[in-house]
């Protein structure tokens, strides 16, 4: 697989979908180096220093058998790679990873300790 | 990564919900957002890469801390506090940039050159006038926050937290908008103590209403928590102490306060006992962190505490003065004196790791290769995982050869009836190295030590029992008190009695003032 197609998934990096307004940012690297798309297209790096904002221009459509959406706050994960990510803004298509769906995970049960 | 993504998902997520201040009246998320990229705009008008802060909580400090990020500067709050000396040298380190100062603040004049000093009204002011969002912000290697530690053990040093540590540590241990909208959280740590940073980042990430107390005040606390009426609160040990004493006093309730979450210091066990006792309802969470971690990295949580404080089995019992386990999202392990791992019940060092752990202090990183932070803190995993801390490395004295804590000392004279406070330290001794030293306050009505003690005891002798084990606080009984419970290398060789040990406005006790102090005298 070109690397290009790959990128370093790296925690706190940030990534937006191509076809929707979704944005998710690493909490965990995947062991190995796996595809992330967000409504069927593979996820855009997205610019560090741009603050989130709605209105971005989609650079491709929505695939329609992959529009589950996305939820803000929620954090998804696909245990074959380890991956682990959190929504930052919510979207219209669904999280795929190698191809398969991320799952979102059930909340946390910590005391708020501060 | 920057720790306003924290604000603008709260503010997309729930824009029209209260983030600051009363129920009717306060600031929303969306407004909140709004003001800090204003806030954000007017930094970015100014030279330098520090937003520093001398003031204590008002709402210039979410403004100034999500502000600054949204400018790519450092938020660096500092204790108005300080005496003018050490209070001109911290401010020299975070020259240059700009310096927000509070109406109570004594600024040292000359201020450093290039700091420039402007009064919190003007802050609230620039956060009303529109401006546009500075072209970039801090990215996740960016420094977000600079806290100085409180330096009880030596000069402050500048604690660097970084953004992608503290939005880990958010994100790690708090589900996006989990408060219910009614939850409110009581901020009254200062904004210059971690506790005070992390409030702020949880409780905007949870969509929990912040009520802010500008200082500490037992009495204002409480009225506080039911004007507001506050469910969360978080204080140090010494805030507890001063609450539940006004309780007492006052005969005042607390009927909305949910859960006090404490940490930042030692809290003995009878404190704690008396509280779990007075606020029976409430949920009591033991946090403990450092500036370095970025807040908490272990918790005794609730159930633990009313399961532990009504047990009969020692052992159990004995869990309530522990912190209980590590955050899932850190690595924790106790490492002895050759940095290897050691078994349960074998004190060491506490040793963290994971993506919250700065351990970074301005032009030095204190992490080891694999990411290993050192926290000089003394302590001991038992059989079950519970995390138990004896003081700090420093604070270890070395007597003969062994090594002792003065924490456990220290928990075993606290529970003498005569003894109100105690600080056990270590001074040089030519036999051993080190000598076991009791520094101790004793309760109301209980007698000084001396040639007074004798006519004191006789005072007390028609009393009933608890009292004659007041009356018998003297040196040779509080000796006698720590050989039967604990072994004879434990026996303080000295006890001194003060009229109150010394506190930082934080409540970390200063044992190197103790030990200038005592040093030589005796």
């Amino acid at each position: 697989m070109p690397t290009a197609d790959v990128p370093d998934l790296r925690p706190g990096s940030r990534w937006r979908s191509a076809v929707c307004e979704s944005e998710v940012i690493v909490v965990r690297a995947p062991a190995e180096p796996v595809l992330l798309c967000i409504g069927g297209a593979p996820a855009i790096a997205a610019d560090a220093s741009q603050p989130a904002g709605p209105g971005r221009p989609a650079a491709g459509t929505l695939d329609d058998s992959l529009a589950d959406g996305t939820l803000l706050g929620k954090r998804y994960t696909d245990e074959a790679s380890g991956l682990e990510l959190l929504c930052t803004r919510a979207g219209a298509g669904t999280i795929t990873v190698a191809g398969r769906p991320a799952m979102i995970m059930p909340p946390r049960k910590l005391p708020a300790s501060d | 990564m920057n720790i306003a993504l924290l604000l603008e998902m709260a503010a997309d997520g729930a824009g029209d919900r209260v983030a600051l201040g009363s129920r009717s009246g306060g600031t929303s998320y969306a407004e909140l957002l709004r003001r800090a990229r204003n806030t954000a705009g007017w930094l970015a008008s100014h030279d330098g890469q520090r937003a520093a802060l001398l003031d204590g909580n008002s709402p210039a400090v979410p403004l100034l801390l999500f502000g600054a990020a949204l400018a790519g500067r450092a938020f660096a709050p500092v204790s108005y506090r300080l005496a003018e000396p050490q209070l001109r040298t911290l401010l020299s380190r975070l020259a240059p940039g700009v310096l927000i100062t509070g109406a109570n603040a004594a600024v040292p004049e000359p201020l450093p050159a290039d700091l420039t000093a402007w009064p919190r009204a003007e802050l609230l002011a620039a956060a009303d006038r529109e401006t546009g969002l500075p072209a970039s912000h801090g990215g996740p290697d960016d420094v977000a926050v600079l806290l100085f530690t409180s330096g009880t053990s030596g000069e402050p040093k500048a604690a660097v937290l970084r953004h992608r540590q503290l939005v880990s540590y958010v994100i790690g241990s708090v589900e996006f908008l989990a408060a219910d909208p009614g939850e409110a959280a009581l901020v009254s740590v200062p904004p210059y103590h971690i506790a005070g940073i992390s409030a702020i980042l949880s409780s905007v990430y949870a969509g929990r209403r912040i009520v802010q107390l500008e200082s500490f005040d037992a009495e204002r606390w409480v009225r506080v928590v039911n004007d507001e009426q506050i469910t969360h609160a978080m204080v140090v040990p010494t805030m507890l102490g001063r609450i539940v004493d006004y309780l007492i006093d006052s005969g005042d309730h607390v009927p909305s306060l949910r859960h006090l979450s404490y940490g930042g210091g030692r809290m003995p066990a009878p404190a704690i006992e008396k509280a779990l006792d007075l606020l029976p309802r409430v949920n009591f969470v033991n946090a403990y962190g450092l500036t370095e971690t970025s807040s908490t990295i272990a918790v005794l949580d609730s159930a633990d505490h009313r399961r532990f404080a009504a047990s009969d089995d020692p052992g159990e019992r004995q869990r309530l003065g522990s912190v209980g386990h590590p955050l899932p999202t850190v690595q924790l392990e106790i490492r002895g004196l050759d940095g290897a791992p050691v078994a349960p019940g074998v004190p060491g060092e506490v040793v963290v790791r994971g993506e919250q752990v700065a351990g970074e202090y301005l032009g030095d990183s204190r992490r080891d290769a694999d990411g290993w932070f050192a926290t000089h803190d003394a302590g001991y995993l038992d059989d079950a995982g519970y995390l138990f801390l004896t003081g700090r490395l420093d604070d270890v004295i070395v007597r003969g050869g062994e090594n002792l804590s003065p924490g456990e000392i220290e928990d075993v004279l606290l529970t003498h009836p005569a003894v109100r406070d105690v600080a056990v330290i270590g001074l040089p001794d030519a036999e051993w190295g080190e000598q076991v030293v009791a520094v101790v306050v004793l309760a109301d009505g209980a007698p000084a030590t001396g040639a007074s003690a004798d006519g004191a005891a006789a005072d007390f002798a028609a009393a009933d029992s608890a009292a004659a084990d007041s009356a018998a606080a003297d040196e040779p009984t509080l000796q006698q008190w720590v050989r039967d419970r604990l072994r004879s290398s434990r026996t303080p060789s000295r006890v001194e009695f003060v009229p109150a040990l010394p506190y930082n406005e934080t409540g970390k006790l200063l044992r190197r003032k103790l030990r200038d102090q005592f040093c030589g005298g005796g």
